[in-house]
Protein backbone atom coordinates (compact mmCIF):
# COMPACT_ATOMS: atom_id res chain seq x y z
CA UNK A 1 0.00 0.00 0.00
CA UNK A 2 2.79 2.32 0.85
CA UNK A 3 4.71 1.54 -1.61
CA UNK A 4 2.79 1.68 -4.54
CA UNK A 5 0.48 4.81 -5.48
CA UNK A 6 -2.87 4.16 -6.05
CA UNK A 7 -4.22 5.10 -9.53
CA UNK A 8 -6.02 7.68 -8.35
CA UNK A 9 -3.41 9.71 -6.44
CA UNK A 10 -1.10 8.80 -9.63
CA UNK A 11 -3.73 10.78 -11.76
CA UNK A 12 -4.10 13.71 -8.94
CA UNK A 13 -0.23 14.12 -9.14
CA UNK A 14 0.10 13.92 -13.47
CA UNK A 15 -2.70 16.45 -13.66
CA UNK A 16 -1.83 18.59 -11.03
CA UNK A 17 2.22 19.09 -11.92
CA UNK A 18 1.09 19.24 -15.34
CA UNK A 19 -1.18 22.14 -14.88
CA UNK A 20 2.00 23.62 -12.87
CA UNK A 21 3.99 23.53 -15.36
CA UNK A 22 2.50 23.17 -18.88
CA UNK A 23 2.14 27.12 -18.80
CA UNK A 24 5.73 27.36 -17.53
CA UNK A 25 6.83 25.11 -20.68
CA UNK A 26 4.92 26.70 -23.06
CA UNK A 27 6.92 29.96 -22.48
CA UNK A 28 10.45 28.24 -22.44
CA UNK A 29 9.74 26.64 -25.73
CA UNK A 30 8.15 29.78 -27.43
CA UNK A 31 11.12 31.93 -26.42
CA UNK A 32 13.53 29.77 -28.71
CA UNK A 33 10.76 30.29 -31.35
CA UNK A 34 12.30 31.89 -34.54
CA UNK A 35 8.98 33.72 -35.34
CA UNK A 36 8.37 37.47 -33.45
CA UNK A 37 4.37 35.52 -33.47
CA UNK A 38 4.43 34.35 -30.19
CA UNK A 39 1.83 31.73 -31.01
CA UNK A 40 3.42 30.60 -34.44
CA UNK A 41 5.79 28.38 -34.88
CA UNK A 42 8.74 29.32 -36.87
CA UNK A 43 11.74 27.16 -36.51
CA UNK A 44 14.40 27.28 -33.66
CA UNK A 45 16.25 30.25 -32.93
CA UNK A 46 18.19 31.76 -29.87
CA UNK A 47 18.02 35.61 -31.44
CA UNK A 48 15.61 36.77 -28.71
CA UNK A 49 18.08 36.14 -25.56
CA UNK A 50 21.16 37.96 -28.13
CA UNK A 51 18.96 41.02 -28.17
CA UNK A 52 18.76 40.90 -24.21
CA UNK A 53 21.96 41.43 -24.18
CA UNK A 54 21.68 45.04 -26.03
CA UNK A 55 19.19 45.87 -24.15
CA UNK A 56 20.65 48.34 -21.58
CA UNK A 57 17.77 49.29 -19.63
CA UNK A 58 17.23 45.47 -19.01
CA UNK A 59 20.85 44.81 -17.76
CA UNK A 60 20.49 48.14 -15.71
CA UNK A 61 17.10 47.07 -14.04
CA UNK A 62 18.59 43.30 -13.27
CA UNK A 63 21.41 45.06 -11.49
CA UNK A 64 19.05 47.17 -9.24
CA UNK A 65 17.14 43.82 -8.33
CA UNK A 66 20.47 42.00 -7.53
CA UNK A 67 21.76 45.18 -4.95
CA UNK A 68 17.98 45.42 -3.70
CA UNK A 69 17.52 41.98 -2.84
CA UNK A 70 20.83 41.23 -1.25
CA UNK A 71 20.54 44.20 0.75
CA UNK A 72 17.17 43.78 1.90
CA UNK A 73 17.62 39.81 2.81
CA UNK A 74 20.72 40.95 4.58
CA UNK A 75 18.67 43.18 6.73
CA UNK A 76 15.71 40.63 6.88
CA UNK A 77 17.71 37.60 7.68
CA UNK A 78 19.07 39.56 10.92
CA UNK A 79 15.61 41.18 11.94
CA UNK A 80 14.19 38.07 11.24
CA UNK A 81 16.17 35.73 13.12
CA UNK A 82 16.51 37.77 16.06
CA UNK A 83 12.13 37.75 15.98
CA UNK A 84 12.39 34.31 15.75
CA UNK A 85 14.68 33.69 18.88
CA UNK A 86 12.70 36.55 20.82
CA UNK A 87 9.32 34.60 20.32
CA UNK A 88 10.87 31.42 21.21
CA UNK A 89 11.93 32.26 24.92
CA UNK A 90 9.70 30.60 27.15
CA UNK A 91 9.46 33.74 28.93
CA UNK A 92 6.87 36.25 28.25
CA UNK A 93 7.96 39.83 27.60
CA UNK A 94 5.26 42.91 27.29
CA UNK A 95 3.11 42.84 24.05
CA UNK A 96 4.25 39.30 22.40
CA UNK A 97 0.58 39.03 21.17
CA UNK A 98 0.98 42.13 19.57
CA UNK A 99 4.20 40.92 18.07
CA UNK A 100 3.61 37.66 17.27
CA UNK A 101 0.49 39.65 15.12
CA UNK A 102 2.61 42.00 13.64
CA UNK A 103 4.78 38.95 12.59
CA UNK A 104 2.27 37.32 11.20
CA UNK A 105 0.24 40.07 8.96
CA UNK A 106 2.80 41.00 6.41
CA UNK A 107 2.28 37.42 5.35
CA UNK A 108 -0.99 37.41 4.51
CA UNK A 109 -1.27 41.27 3.79
CA UNK A 110 -2.64 42.67 0.56
CA UNK A 111 0.50 43.69 -1.03
CA UNK A 112 -1.18 47.17 -2.59
CA UNK A 113 -1.74 47.92 0.85
CA UNK A 114 1.38 47.36 2.29
CA UNK A 115 2.84 49.20 -0.73
CA UNK A 116 0.44 52.44 -0.57
CA UNK A 117 1.33 52.95 4.14
CA UNK A 118 4.95 52.58 3.22
CA UNK A 119 4.96 55.04 0.81
CA UNK A 120 2.82 57.53 2.62
CA UNK A 121 5.15 56.48 5.37
CA UNK A 122 8.15 57.43 3.73
CA UNK A 123 6.38 60.64 2.25
CA UNK A 124 5.23 61.97 5.65
CA UNK A 125 8.66 61.53 6.70
CA UNK A 126 10.53 63.16 4.04
CA UNK A 127 12.66 60.33 2.81
CA UNK A 128 13.52 61.01 -1.10
CA UNK A 129 12.56 57.09 -2.52
CA UNK A 130 14.55 55.54 -4.27
CA UNK A 131 16.78 51.93 -3.94
CA UNK A 132 17.12 52.12 -0.35
CA UNK A 133 13.25 53.02 0.01
CA UNK A 134 12.70 49.58 -1.99
CA UNK A 135 14.98 47.58 0.52
CA UNK A 136 13.22 48.96 3.80
CA UNK A 137 10.21 47.77 2.39
CA UNK A 138 11.19 44.91 0.92
CA UNK A 139 13.16 43.67 4.30
CA UNK A 140 10.20 44.43 6.32
CA UNK A 141 7.74 42.16 4.74
CA UNK A 142 10.31 39.63 4.36
CA UNK A 143 11.61 39.03 7.81
CA UNK A 144 8.37 38.07 8.37
CA UNK A 145 9.44 34.77 6.35
CA UNK A 146 12.85 34.62 7.69
CA UNK A 147 11.17 34.59 11.51
CA UNK A 148 8.96 31.54 10.48
CA UNK A 149 11.25 29.36 8.79
CA UNK A 150 14.18 29.97 12.05
CA UNK A 151 11.04 29.81 14.20
CA UNK A 152 10.35 26.03 13.04
CA UNK A 153 14.04 25.28 13.49
CA UNK A 154 14.39 26.82 16.49
CA UNK A 155 11.11 24.68 17.78
CA UNK A 156 12.78 20.99 17.04
CA UNK A 157 16.44 22.33 18.62
CA UNK A 158 17.51 19.80 21.15
CA UNK A 159 17.14 22.17 24.28
CA UNK A 160 19.89 19.43 25.93
CA UNK A 161 22.47 20.97 24.37
CA UNK A 162 21.86 24.29 25.05
CA UNK A 163 21.33 23.59 28.94
CA UNK A 164 24.33 21.34 28.75
CA UNK A 165 26.41 24.32 26.83
CA UNK A 166 25.33 26.57 29.65
CA UNK A 167 25.86 23.99 32.66
CA UNK A 168 29.62 23.66 31.72
CA UNK A 169 29.56 27.51 32.11
CA UNK A 170 29.25 29.09 28.99
CA UNK A 171 27.87 32.64 29.10
CA UNK A 172 24.40 33.01 26.60
CA UNK A 173 25.88 35.10 24.31
CA UNK A 174 28.52 31.69 23.97
CA UNK A 175 26.00 28.97 24.21
CA UNK A 176 24.51 30.96 21.34
CA UNK A 177 27.63 31.68 18.71
CA UNK A 178 28.53 28.02 19.19
CA UNK A 179 25.71 25.76 19.89
CA UNK A 180 22.46 28.01 18.44
CA UNK A 181 23.46 29.42 15.49
CA UNK A 182 25.71 26.51 13.81
CA UNK A 183 22.37 24.16 14.78
CA UNK A 184 19.99 27.23 12.83
CA UNK A 185 22.08 27.88 10.34
CA UNK A 186 20.08 26.00 7.23
CA UNK A 187 17.15 27.61 8.37
CA UNK A 188 18.91 30.84 8.27
CA UNK A 189 20.15 30.07 5.00
CA UNK A 190 16.99 28.98 4.07
CA UNK A 191 15.37 31.96 5.52
CA UNK A 192 17.93 34.24 3.88
CA UNK A 193 17.07 33.20 0.23
CA UNK A 194 13.45 32.66 0.52
CA UNK A 195 13.57 36.88 1.69
CA UNK A 196 15.59 36.89 -1.17
CA UNK A 197 13.91 35.51 -4.56
CA UNK A 198 10.33 37.10 -2.44
CA UNK A 199 12.58 40.71 -3.11
CA UNK A 200 13.49 40.00 -6.86
CA UNK A 201 9.99 38.91 -7.56
CA UNK A 202 8.03 41.85 -6.27
CA UNK A 203 6.11 44.47 -8.57
CA UNK A 204 3.32 45.74 -6.27
CA UNK A 205 5.34 46.83 -3.13
CA UNK A 206 8.27 48.21 -5.48
CA UNK A 207 6.20 50.19 -7.93
CA UNK A 208 4.90 52.06 -4.57
CA UNK A 209 7.92 52.77 -2.92
CA UNK A 210 10.35 53.51 -5.72
CA UNK A 211 11.92 56.60 -6.68
CA UNK A 212 13.66 58.26 -10.16
CA UNK A 213 16.07 55.79 -11.48
CA UNK A 214 15.11 52.73 -9.30
CA UNK A 215 13.18 50.29 -11.60
CA UNK A 216 13.34 46.81 -10.79
CA UNK A 217 13.42 44.02 -13.27
CA UNK A 218 9.72 43.14 -12.06
CA UNK A 219 8.64 46.97 -12.98
CA UNK A 220 10.45 46.88 -15.97
CA UNK A 221 8.82 43.69 -16.98
CA UNK A 222 5.35 44.71 -16.05
CA UNK A 223 5.94 47.54 -18.24
CA UNK A 224 6.82 45.69 -21.08
CA UNK A 225 4.01 43.04 -20.17
CA UNK A 226 0.96 45.53 -20.37
CA UNK A 227 1.65 46.07 -24.26
CA UNK A 228 1.52 42.29 -25.21
CA UNK A 229 3.26 38.77 -25.09
CA UNK A 230 6.94 39.06 -26.76
CA UNK A 231 9.60 36.71 -27.40
CA UNK A 232 12.01 38.94 -25.08
CA UNK A 233 9.63 38.89 -22.24
CA UNK A 234 9.58 34.76 -23.03
CA UNK A 235 13.71 34.57 -23.02
CA UNK A 236 14.31 36.85 -19.95
CA UNK A 237 11.53 35.25 -18.00
CA UNK A 238 13.52 31.62 -19.62
CA UNK A 239 16.60 32.57 -17.79
CA UNK A 240 14.64 33.86 -14.25
CA UNK A 241 13.03 30.46 -14.44
CA UNK A 242 16.42 28.26 -15.45
CA UNK A 243 18.16 30.45 -12.57
CA UNK A 244 15.44 29.29 -9.60
CA UNK A 245 15.11 26.18 -10.88
CA UNK A 246 18.71 25.41 -10.55
CA UNK A 247 19.05 27.73 -7.00
CA UNK A 248 16.03 25.02 -5.43
CA UNK A 249 17.51 22.15 -6.59
CA UNK A 250 20.77 23.26 -5.55
CA UNK A 251 19.32 23.92 -2.47
CA UNK A 252 17.82 20.40 -1.75
CA UNK A 253 20.62 18.87 -2.63
CA UNK A 254 22.64 20.37 0.24
CA UNK A 255 19.59 19.83 2.24
CA UNK A 256 19.73 15.81 1.08
CA UNK A 257 23.26 15.74 1.69
CA UNK A 258 23.06 16.85 5.45
CA UNK A 259 20.35 14.93 6.33
CA UNK B 1 17.23 16.89 40.81
CA UNK B 2 14.67 17.74 38.37
CA UNK B 3 14.84 20.26 36.25
CA UNK B 4 12.28 22.78 38.09
CA UNK B 5 14.62 22.19 41.16
CA UNK B 6 18.09 22.85 39.12
CA UNK B 7 16.74 26.52 37.64
CA UNK B 8 15.44 27.14 41.12
CA UNK B 9 18.99 26.48 42.32
CA UNK B 10 20.89 28.09 39.12
CA UNK B 11 18.56 31.19 40.30
CA UNK B 12 19.37 31.18 44.08
CA UNK B 13 23.62 31.50 42.77
CA UNK B 14 23.08 34.30 40.28
CA UNK B 15 21.01 37.10 40.88
CA UNK B 16 22.81 39.36 38.97
CA UNK B 17 23.01 37.98 35.50
CA UNK B 18 19.85 36.58 35.97
CA UNK B 19 18.46 40.50 35.64
CA UNK B 20 21.17 41.18 32.79
CA UNK B 21 19.21 37.84 31.22
CA UNK B 22 15.98 40.02 32.00
CA UNK B 23 17.44 43.08 30.17
CA UNK B 24 18.43 41.10 27.57
CA UNK B 25 14.86 39.29 26.84
CA UNK B 26 13.54 42.96 26.57
CA UNK B 27 16.09 44.21 24.58
CA UNK B 28 15.92 41.14 21.68
CA UNK B 29 12.64 41.51 20.62
CA UNK B 30 13.01 45.29 20.51
CA UNK B 31 14.93 45.58 17.79
CA UNK B 32 12.70 43.26 15.27
CA UNK B 33 9.55 44.95 17.06
CA UNK B 34 10.67 48.17 16.52
CA UNK B 35 11.07 47.97 13.00
CA UNK B 36 8.02 46.20 12.23
CA UNK B 37 6.06 48.92 14.74
CA UNK B 38 7.69 52.06 12.40
CA UNK B 39 7.02 50.03 9.14
CA UNK B 40 4.30 48.60 9.15
CA UNK B 41 2.61 49.61 12.78
CA UNK B 42 2.64 53.78 11.93
CA UNK B 43 2.09 54.00 8.22
CA UNK B 44 -1.21 52.27 8.68
CA UNK B 45 -2.00 55.60 10.89
CA UNK B 46 -0.90 57.60 8.05
CA UNK B 47 -3.38 55.62 5.90
CA UNK B 48 -5.95 56.68 7.84
CA UNK B 49 -4.79 59.82 8.61
CA UNK B 50 -4.81 60.56 4.59
CA UNK B 51 -7.86 58.78 3.80
CA UNK B 52 -9.36 61.19 5.78
CA UNK B 53 -7.83 64.31 3.80
CA UNK B 54 -8.76 65.52 0.78
CA UNK B 55 -6.83 65.33 -2.99
CA UNK B 56 -4.71 68.38 -3.55
CA UNK B 57 -2.63 69.23 -6.51
CA UNK B 58 0.49 69.70 -4.86
CA UNK B 59 3.39 68.05 -3.39
CA UNK B 60 2.79 66.08 -1.08
CA UNK B 61 -1.02 65.46 -3.05
CA UNK B 62 -3.11 65.96 -0.66
CA UNK B 63 -4.22 68.33 2.25
CA UNK B 64 -4.37 69.09 5.25
CA UNK B 65 -0.23 68.63 5.88
CA UNK B 66 0.31 69.10 9.91
CA UNK B 67 2.50 72.12 10.18
CA UNK B 68 5.08 70.53 13.15
CA UNK B 69 5.98 74.19 14.33
CA UNK B 70 2.77 75.51 14.50
CA UNK B 71 1.96 74.80 17.86
CA UNK B 72 -1.91 73.66 19.16
CA UNK B 73 -3.44 75.92 16.70
CA UNK B 74 -1.69 74.01 13.61
CA UNK B 75 -3.02 71.12 15.19
CA UNK B 76 -6.64 72.14 15.72
CA UNK B 77 -6.43 73.73 12.17
CA UNK B 78 -5.27 70.31 10.95
CA UNK B 79 -7.62 68.38 12.77
CA UNK B 80 -10.56 70.43 11.80
CA UNK B 81 -9.57 69.73 8.04
CA UNK B 82 -9.95 65.87 7.92
CA UNK B 83 -13.77 64.52 7.13
CA UNK B 84 -15.34 61.38 5.76
CA UNK B 85 -15.43 62.94 1.80
CA UNK B 86 -13.65 59.63 0.64
CA UNK B 87 -15.46 57.37 2.50
CA UNK B 88 -18.97 58.96 1.21
CA UNK B 89 -17.55 58.87 -2.63
CA UNK B 90 -17.03 55.36 -1.70
CA UNK B 91 -20.41 54.63 -0.29
CA UNK B 92 -22.36 56.44 -2.85
CA UNK B 93 -20.29 55.48 -6.35
CA UNK B 94 -21.37 52.07 -7.41
CA UNK B 95 -18.14 51.36 -8.58
CA UNK B 96 -16.41 50.63 -5.35
CA UNK B 97 -19.14 48.22 -3.65
CA UNK B 98 -19.06 46.96 -7.29
CA UNK B 99 -15.20 46.25 -6.81
CA UNK B 100 -15.37 45.13 -3.17
CA UNK B 101 -17.93 42.13 -4.00
CA UNK B 102 -16.24 40.90 -6.42
CA UNK B 103 -12.95 40.95 -4.91
CA UNK B 104 -14.96 38.99 -2.17
CA UNK B 105 -16.29 36.63 -4.77
CA UNK B 106 -13.60 36.17 -6.61
CA UNK B 107 -11.66 35.16 -3.36
CA UNK B 108 -14.13 33.08 -1.94
CA UNK B 109 -14.82 31.04 -5.44
CA UNK B 110 -10.77 30.75 -5.85
CA UNK B 111 -10.49 29.80 -2.58
CA UNK B 112 -13.16 26.72 -3.35
CA UNK B 113 -11.51 25.57 -6.03
CA UNK B 114 -8.17 25.87 -4.95
CA UNK B 115 -9.24 23.20 -2.24
CA UNK B 116 -10.94 21.19 -4.50
CA UNK B 117 -7.48 21.26 -7.16
CA UNK B 118 -5.16 21.17 -4.20
CA UNK B 119 -6.32 18.60 -1.80
CA UNK B 120 -5.84 15.57 -4.59
CA UNK B 121 -2.50 16.77 -5.20
CA UNK B 122 -1.68 16.66 -1.80
CA UNK B 123 -3.28 13.92 -1.01
CA UNK B 124 -1.32 11.92 -3.73
CA UNK B 125 1.93 13.69 -2.85
CA UNK B 126 1.22 12.18 1.11
CA UNK B 127 0.50 8.99 -0.52
CA UNK B 128 3.74 8.69 -2.65
CA UNK B 129 6.80 6.18 -2.01
CA UNK B 130 8.50 8.07 0.79
CA UNK B 131 11.55 8.44 -1.35
CA UNK B 132 9.62 10.16 -4.24
CA UNK B 133 8.79 12.81 -2.01
CA UNK B 134 10.88 15.40 -1.09
CA UNK B 135 11.19 15.33 -5.22
CA UNK B 136 7.41 15.92 -5.33
CA UNK B 137 7.69 18.24 -2.81
CA UNK B 138 10.72 20.72 -4.79
CA UNK B 139 8.11 20.31 -7.84
CA UNK B 140 5.66 21.96 -5.83
CA UNK B 141 8.11 24.96 -4.23
CA UNK B 142 9.82 25.67 -7.38
CA UNK B 143 6.55 27.51 -8.84
CA UNK B 144 6.47 29.22 -6.12
CA UNK B 145 9.71 30.40 -6.02
CA UNK B 146 9.51 31.27 -9.30
CA UNK B 147 8.21 34.98 -10.60
CA UNK B 148 4.60 35.85 -9.76
CA UNK B 149 4.59 38.07 -12.75
CA UNK B 150 5.74 35.80 -15.31
CA UNK B 151 3.91 33.03 -14.27
CA UNK B 152 0.67 34.90 -14.94
CA UNK B 153 2.09 36.25 -17.67
CA UNK B 154 2.52 32.91 -19.15
CA UNK B 155 -1.40 32.49 -19.03
CA UNK B 156 -1.93 35.60 -21.69
CA UNK B 157 -0.25 33.62 -24.46
CA UNK B 158 -2.20 30.25 -23.76
CA UNK B 159 -5.80 31.75 -23.02
CA UNK B 160 -5.91 34.91 -25.71
CA UNK B 161 -8.15 34.60 -28.61
CA UNK B 162 -5.65 33.25 -30.79
CA UNK B 163 -3.97 31.36 -28.37
CA UNK B 164 -2.96 28.06 -27.51
CA UNK B 165 -6.47 26.47 -25.34
CA UNK B 166 -8.83 28.42 -28.33
CA UNK B 167 -6.13 26.25 -31.18
CA UNK B 168 -6.66 22.93 -28.90
CA UNK B 169 -10.25 23.38 -28.40
CA UNK B 170 -10.36 24.05 -32.05
CA UNK B 171 -8.28 21.44 -33.33
CA UNK B 172 -10.80 19.08 -31.49
CA UNK B 173 -13.73 20.15 -32.70
CA UNK B 174 -14.88 20.96 -28.98
CA UNK B 175 -15.72 24.94 -30.46
CA UNK B 176 -16.46 25.72 -33.89
CA UNK B 177 -15.11 29.62 -32.91
CA UNK B 178 -12.33 31.04 -30.77
CA UNK B 179 -13.88 32.06 -27.67
CA UNK B 180 -13.17 35.07 -25.82
CA UNK B 181 -11.77 33.86 -22.07
CA UNK B 182 -8.75 36.26 -21.63
CA UNK B 183 -9.90 39.66 -19.99
CA UNK B 184 -13.26 38.06 -18.55
CA UNK B 185 -13.92 36.34 -14.67
CA UNK B 186 -13.14 32.80 -16.07
CA UNK B 187 -9.32 34.08 -16.86
CA UNK B 188 -8.78 35.93 -13.27
CA UNK B 189 -9.63 32.59 -11.30
CA UNK B 190 -7.69 30.42 -13.89
CA UNK B 191 -4.81 32.63 -13.01
CA UNK B 192 -5.53 32.69 -9.15
CA UNK B 193 -5.87 29.14 -8.68
CA UNK B 194 -3.03 28.44 -10.78
CA UNK B 195 -0.72 31.12 -9.00
CA UNK B 196 -1.74 30.37 -5.50
CA UNK B 197 -1.58 26.54 -6.12
CA UNK B 198 1.36 25.83 -3.76
CA UNK B 199 -0.10 28.01 -1.32
CA UNK B 200 -3.33 25.59 -0.72
CA UNK B 201 -0.96 22.11 -1.32
CA UNK B 202 1.79 22.55 0.72
CA UNK B 203 0.09 23.57 4.30
CA UNK B 204 -2.25 20.21 3.57
CA UNK B 205 0.32 18.27 2.51
CA UNK B 206 2.35 18.75 5.42
CA UNK B 207 -0.68 17.86 7.60
CA UNK B 208 -1.43 14.44 5.64
CA UNK B 209 2.10 13.69 5.30
CA UNK B 210 2.04 13.28 9.19
CA UNK B 211 -1.23 11.52 9.38
CA UNK B 212 -1.59 8.55 11.90
CA UNK B 213 -2.60 6.33 9.22
CA UNK B 214 -3.81 3.31 11.83
CA UNK B 215 -6.38 5.41 12.08
CA UNK B 216 -7.53 5.30 8.89
CA UNK B 217 -6.99 1.28 8.80
CA UNK B 218 -8.84 0.89 12.17
CA UNK B 219 -11.64 2.81 10.89
CA UNK B 220 -11.87 0.62 7.50
CA UNK B 221 -11.30 -2.64 10.02
CA UNK B 222 -14.37 -1.27 11.81
CA UNK B 223 -16.55 -1.11 8.33
CA UNK B 224 -16.38 2.27 7.21
CA UNK B 225 -16.38 2.56 3.29
CA UNK B 226 -13.02 4.06 2.23
CA UNK B 227 -15.33 7.31 1.75
CA UNK B 228 -16.66 7.20 4.81
CA UNK B 229 -13.22 6.32 6.70
CA UNK B 230 -12.08 9.88 4.61
CA UNK B 231 -15.38 12.47 5.65
CA UNK B 232 -14.92 11.12 9.37
CA UNK B 233 -11.24 10.46 9.61
CA UNK B 234 -8.63 12.18 7.11
CA UNK B 235 -10.76 14.99 6.67
CA UNK B 236 -11.18 16.31 9.99
CA UNK B 237 -7.67 15.31 10.61
CA UNK B 238 -6.34 17.65 7.47
CA UNK B 239 -8.47 20.67 9.03
CA UNK B 240 -5.62 22.44 10.43
CA UNK B 241 -4.29 22.60 7.11
CA UNK B 242 -7.10 23.54 5.16
CA UNK B 243 -7.20 26.02 7.45
CA UNK B 244 -3.83 27.47 7.01
CA UNK B 245 -3.67 26.78 3.04
CA UNK B 246 -7.72 29.08 3.01
CA UNK B 247 -6.05 31.82 4.84
CA UNK B 248 -2.69 31.88 2.92
CA UNK B 249 -5.09 32.19 -0.37
CA UNK B 250 -8.26 34.00 0.44
CA UNK B 251 -6.93 37.07 2.14
CA UNK B 252 -3.79 38.00 -0.71
CA UNK B 253 -6.25 36.84 -3.61
CA UNK B 254 -8.60 39.90 -2.30
CA UNK B 255 -5.59 42.82 -2.49
CA UNK B 256 -5.13 41.12 -5.84
CA UNK B 257 -3.63 43.30 -8.12
CA UNK B 258 -1.38 41.57 -10.78
CA UNK B 259 -3.77 38.84 -11.94
CA UNK B 260 -7.05 40.61 -12.46
CA UNK B 261 -4.70 43.47 -14.47
CA UNK B 262 -2.61 40.83 -16.41
CA UNK B 263 -5.78 38.64 -17.47
CA UNK B 264 -9.28 40.10 -16.18
CA UNK B 265 -11.18 42.61 -18.60
CA UNK B 266 -12.19 46.51 -18.02
CA UNK B 267 -15.33 45.65 -16.20
CA UNK B 268 -13.74 43.36 -13.68
CA UNK B 269 -12.43 45.14 -10.73
CA UNK B 270 -11.54 44.30 -8.13
CA UNK B 271 -9.94 46.38 -5.33
CA UNK B 272 -6.00 45.98 -5.64
CA UNK B 273 -6.80 47.07 -8.99
CA UNK B 274 -8.90 50.09 -7.98
CA UNK B 275 -6.89 50.69 -5.40
CA UNK B 276 -3.49 50.93 -8.20
CA UNK B 277 -5.43 53.38 -10.46
CA UNK B 278 -6.41 55.71 -7.90
CA UNK B 279 -3.13 56.23 -6.67
CA UNK B 280 -1.01 55.99 -9.74
CA UNK B 281 -3.58 56.79 -12.52
CA UNK B 282 -5.90 59.51 -10.67
CA UNK B 283 -3.26 60.35 -8.62
CA UNK B 284 -6.02 60.14 -5.55
CA UNK B 285 -4.06 59.59 -2.81
CA UNK B 286 -6.66 60.07 -0.45
CA UNK B 287 -9.11 58.12 -2.43
CA UNK B 288 -6.60 55.16 -2.53
CA UNK B 289 -6.13 55.32 1.36
CA UNK B 290 -9.80 54.46 1.93
CA UNK B 291 -10.08 51.66 -0.28
CA UNK B 292 -6.80 50.40 1.62
CA UNK B 293 -8.87 51.13 4.77
CA UNK B 294 -12.01 49.35 2.98
CA UNK B 295 -9.53 46.30 2.07
CA UNK B 296 -8.40 46.32 5.75
CA UNK B 297 -11.84 46.28 6.73
CA UNK B 298 -12.63 43.24 4.90
CA UNK B 299 -10.00 41.37 5.40
CA UNK B 300 -10.02 41.88 8.94
CA UNK B 301 -13.07 39.57 9.46
CA UNK B 302 -11.49 36.09 7.75
CA UNK B 303 -8.11 37.25 9.99
CA UNK B 304 -10.60 37.28 13.13
CA UNK B 305 -12.06 33.97 12.05
CA UNK B 306 -9.18 31.72 11.23
CA UNK B 307 -7.61 33.11 14.47
CA UNK B 308 -10.68 32.06 16.61
CA UNK B 309 -10.46 28.71 14.71
CA UNK B 310 -6.38 28.29 15.26
CA UNK B 311 -6.99 29.21 18.93
CA UNK B 312 -10.21 26.35 19.25
CA UNK B 313 -8.19 23.87 17.45
CA UNK B 314 -5.28 24.69 19.86
CA UNK B 315 -7.10 24.63 23.02
CA UNK B 316 -8.16 20.93 22.54
CA UNK B 317 -8.47 18.09 20.32
CA UNK B 318 -10.90 17.82 17.65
Amino acid sequence: MSTRLHPLALAALALGFAFLYGPILVLVVYSFNASRLVTVWGGFSTRWYASLAADGALVTATLVTLKVAFASASLATVLGTLAALALDRRGRFPGRTLFTGLLVAPMVMPEVIIGLSLLLLFVALGVDRGLWTIVAAHATFTLCFVAVVVQARLATLDRSLLEAAADLGAPPARVFLTVTLPLILPAVIAGFLLAFTLSMDDLVIASFVSGPGATTLPMRLYSQVRLGVSPEINAISTLLIATVSLGVLAASLLTARRG
Amino acid sequence: MNAGARMKAGARMSAGPRRRDRLRRLLLPAVPFGWLLVFFGLPFLIVLKISLSDPATALPPYTPVLNWDGGVAAWSDFLAALDFENYRTLIADPLYLAAATTSLGVALAATVLLVLVGYPIAYGMARAPKGLQPLLVALMVIPFWTSFLIRIYAWIAILKGDGLLNKALLALGLIARPVEILNTLPAILIGVVYAYLPFMVLPLYAVLERLDRSLIEAARDLGASRLKAFLTVTLPLSAPGLVAGALLCFIPIIGEFIVPDLLGGPDTLMLGRVLWSEFFSNRDWPLAAAVAMLMLVIVAGPVVFFREAEARRLEGPP
